[in-house]
């Protein structure tokens, strides 16, 4: 099965190709749709094959390249067109291709009666391919098309609605912010090609032959500038700061999008990337602060924004800005396997609370739509008391949110726990590690906090707006299977990767990804002797801890959203500066306005009106001028006058015979 | 042998003048004939003097030259009266700037 790997990314670019060329001839949307999710569901069941023949092997064995064909060979530099399959991309490509194949399901349903329904499912099914490739490529070429290939998808399905210009500008500065990660990366490729190269003599970009190779890197030094391009690359795509504000912006695109890009695939494609060259990132303690820092500190960041946000889709975009934090937190701190863990429990419960979203928007704008209201159907002010109309999609709602704030025996408790007890117990960062710890439980209190204003304000209390009330309804099958996969999911995909310290189940997750993580955690343990034990009461009380935060977040939410609903108008109005700062999101984005696309834009203006017109236009029309001016002498040549032609004719050969006689 | 050689040039002088100065096209086409014999002089002039006959065989082709210029200059002229009524050159004024 391990040979058939290049069917993986192959059935999405075949659907891409079909849909992509005669989708706006088919006008049936069930073949359209259909054909989309078949052909993502298919590369699930290869990537479930795959699985299967993988764990029946043991651990040494479990690591295939396929070379599809060799696409570079110029000189000594060598890159071929070609996948690899070990227990790390088999854990990528199973999420990509479920979660994928579920969302397109939802799509389904939830496009039903768009425009563009054959062009959304083609670039669906671009972006699975390009994500497929990413996680799948050996080599960091191979995963460079698909990380350019999954920035494109995502403006093209950003921009879904182009005749909106929120949406295309949204579209824009994904992809600028993207492009900006992706010169990082290039530089960080580039820079650890050529001192591999020029130092050993290993001409190569391939990540087993690195990996071989990695033991002859130094600490920091040159390594160091290498990563630290790797994580620009890394924040560019997975939203970190400083380029996190596209995210946000991106819920302009259709909610399966949000859903699927946003929040299980591409995002996580930063964090895949530095698991993938782990042996290069732990040769470089300085990039591994940077990164547990920039993860710990947009965490916390991002949170505090998703608390005042009134649009439904805006305040998950930000929570997943916030446990895209969680995730760098775990690879700055040598947690790889946790980070991985988390990224996994992420996509089940963050894909549910999106869908589930969608559910929530589709039925409320169908339900605004019946009384001829132009009020925003995203507005959460607009929602309440849907619980009763909804139940499905408010179970699997709740179930999901239950999981992200962190309630034992939910998959997200189990993965963000691990994270932060690695945070606090890592051998690497010293005195920092308890900050690093504080902040992440800080950070996982406001999220159980503003999830569950959320929940809330959209499914409890009564129903703010009652003229909609009547006209609510559960959303058909196609949306509601996917929420309840997902849902469950979300519950039991924990149990994966329970710790040690409970003692019921072994950690599958961390020893199925052993292998892939051997030189990090070598290293961890070499460096952990010198360090300090910690002791099992030490982990349960941290444990406690988490929990303790989630409960207090809930506490708080429920308080002031469901018992005492006035509280947070008077919150606002005591403190009314601080609300305005976290409502304008801190004021990032007009920060960057000021500093970098003002600059910009004065900088184009110049070169228009300073250079182009003065100094071009002028070398062109002065060309011209010049021109006219000699032919305004020397038209008067022509004096219609016979005889001055006569007499220059004359002259002219007096003249010449006149050279040859006196030469 | 100068003798004949003055003539020719007093003849061509006298031919060029009257081309850059007069108006009327027949008396300017005179001229131009009047050049032409001119320089068929020279040559025959020439070919006595050297004893060659080459002179005098490209004076029939001088004057076959003039025989066909001066019918179509004539030509012209008689398409340009039909337009103008005048054949006088300073009336051939139109490809002036």
């Amino acid at each position: 099965m391990f040979d058939n790997v290049w069917l993986i990314p192959l059935f999405p670019l075949i659907g891409f190709l079909f849909l992509g060329f005669f989708g706006k001839k088919i006008k049936n949307e069930a073949i359209i749709g259909g054909i989309g999710t078949l052909m993502i569901f298919l590369s699930f069941l290869v990537s479930c094959g795959i699985l299967m023949q993988m764990i029946g092997l043991p651990p040494e064995q479990r690591v295939f390249e396929k070379v599809m064909f060799p696409w570079i060979h110029s000189g000594s530099f060598k890159a071929d067109m070609a996948f690899l399959v070990d227990p790390l991309s088999v854990v990528m490509i199973m999420v990509v291709t479920g979660v994928g194949s579920l969302i397109h399901l939802y799509s389904i349903g939830y496009m039903h009666g768009e425009e563009g329904f054959y062009r959304f499912f083609a670039y669906l099914n671009l972006f699975c391919m390009s994500m497929l490739m990413l996680v799948l490529g050996n080599n960091m070429l191979v995963m460079f098309i698909g990380w350019e290939g999954v920035g494109l998808c995502s403006y093209l399905l950003i921009g879904y609605y182009f005749h909106k210009k929120s949406a295309g500008d949204a579209a824009k500065k994904a992809f600028v912010m993207n492009r900006v990660g992706d010169f990082g990366f290039l530089i960080g490729l580039f820079t650890l090609y050529w001192w591999f190269g020029s130092n050993h003599n290993i001409w190569t970009v391939n990540f087993t032959e690195i990996k071989a190779a990695s033991h002859l890197l130094p600490y920091g030094g040159v390594v160091t500038i290498a990563t630290l391009c790797f994580f620009v690359g890394a924040t560019g795509k997975s939203a970190q700061i400083p380029l996190f504000t596209w995210l946000p912006d991106a819920m302009e695109g259709p909610t399966p999008v949000s859903a699927l890009i946003h929040a299980a695939t591409m995002v996580t494609a930063g964090v895949y990337m530095i698991a993938r060259m782990s042996f290069v990132f732990i040769k470089s303690p300085e990039t591994m602060m940077v990164v547990a820092v920039v993860g710990a500190a947009t965490a916390i960041f991002a949170a505090t924004i998703g608390t005042a946000q009134n649009d439904i889709k805006r305040v998950l975009a930000y929570s997943t800005v916030s446990q895209l934090g969680f995730m760098f937190l775990a690879m700055g701190v040598g947690a790889f396997s946790a980070g991985i863990f988390h990224l996994m429990t992420h996509a089940f419960f963050k894909a549910c609370l999106f869908l589930g979203s969608g559910s929530v928007i589709h039925a409320m704008h169908h339900a605004l739509h019946k009384i001829h209201s132009h009020d925003d159907a995203q507005d959460m002010r607009n929602m309440g008391g849907l619980k009763a109309a909804m139940p499905i999609t408010f179970i699997t709602f709740l179930v999901s949110t239950i999981a992200i704030a962190g309630i034992p025996g939910f998959s997200g408790f189990f993965s963000k726990d691990e994270i932060l007890w690695m945070a606090f117990a890592n051998p690497y960062h010293g005195g920092l590690n308890v900050v690093l710890w504080g902040i992440g439980a800080i950070a996982a209190c406001f999220t159980a906090f503003y999830m569950f204003r959320l929940v809330f304000m959209t499914f409890f209390g009564e129903c703010r707006n009652l003229k909609i009330k009547e006209y609510l309804h559960e959303s058909p099958l196609t949306i509601t299977i996917p929420l309840m996969v997902l849902g469950f999911l979300a519950v039991v995909g924990g149990y994966l990767g329970m710790p040690k310290l409970m003692g019921m189940l072994p950690n599958y997750f961390e020893h199925w990804l052993d292998p892939v993580f051997e030189q990090a955690n070598h290293y961890g343990a070499k460096y952990a002797n010198t360090g300090a034990h910690f002791s099992h009461a030490l982990e349960w009380g941290l444990m406690g801890v988490s929990v303790l935060v989630a409960v207090v977040g809930i506490g708080i939410a429920f308080t002031m959203y469901v018992k005492n609903t006035e509280l947070p108008g008077k919150f606002v109005a005591t403190f009314p500066a601080l609300h305005r700062a976290v409502y304008n999101k801190w004021y990032v984005d007009e920060l960057y306005d000021y500093l970098l696309v003002n600059p910009c834009k004065a900088f184009g203006q110049f070169l228009w009106k300073g250079f182009d017109v003065v100094v071009v236009d002028g070398v062109v029309n002065g060309v011209a001028n010049v021109v006219m001016g000699f032919s305004g002498v020397f038209r008067f040549m022509q004096s219609g006058y016979i005889h001055n032609y006569a007499a220059s004719m004359a002259i002219g050969v007096v003249v010449i015979l006149g050279y040859y006689i006196f030469k | 042998m100068e003798k004949y050689l003055i003539v020719s040039a007093i003849l061509f002088t006298i031919g060029t003048i009257g081309v850059l100065t007069r108006k009327n096209a027949i008396v300017i086409f005179m001229c131009i004939e009047l050049m032409l014999n001119a320089v068929n002089l020279t040559f025959v002039a020439f070919s006595r003097y050297l004893g060659n006959l080459d002179g005098q065989v490209f004076v029939f082709f001088i004057m076959t030259v003039a025989a066909a210029e001066a019918a179509v200059g004539l030509a012209l002229m008689i398409a340009f009266y039909n337009n103008r009524e005048s054949i006088d050159v300073d009336d051939v004024n139109l490809m002036k700037w």
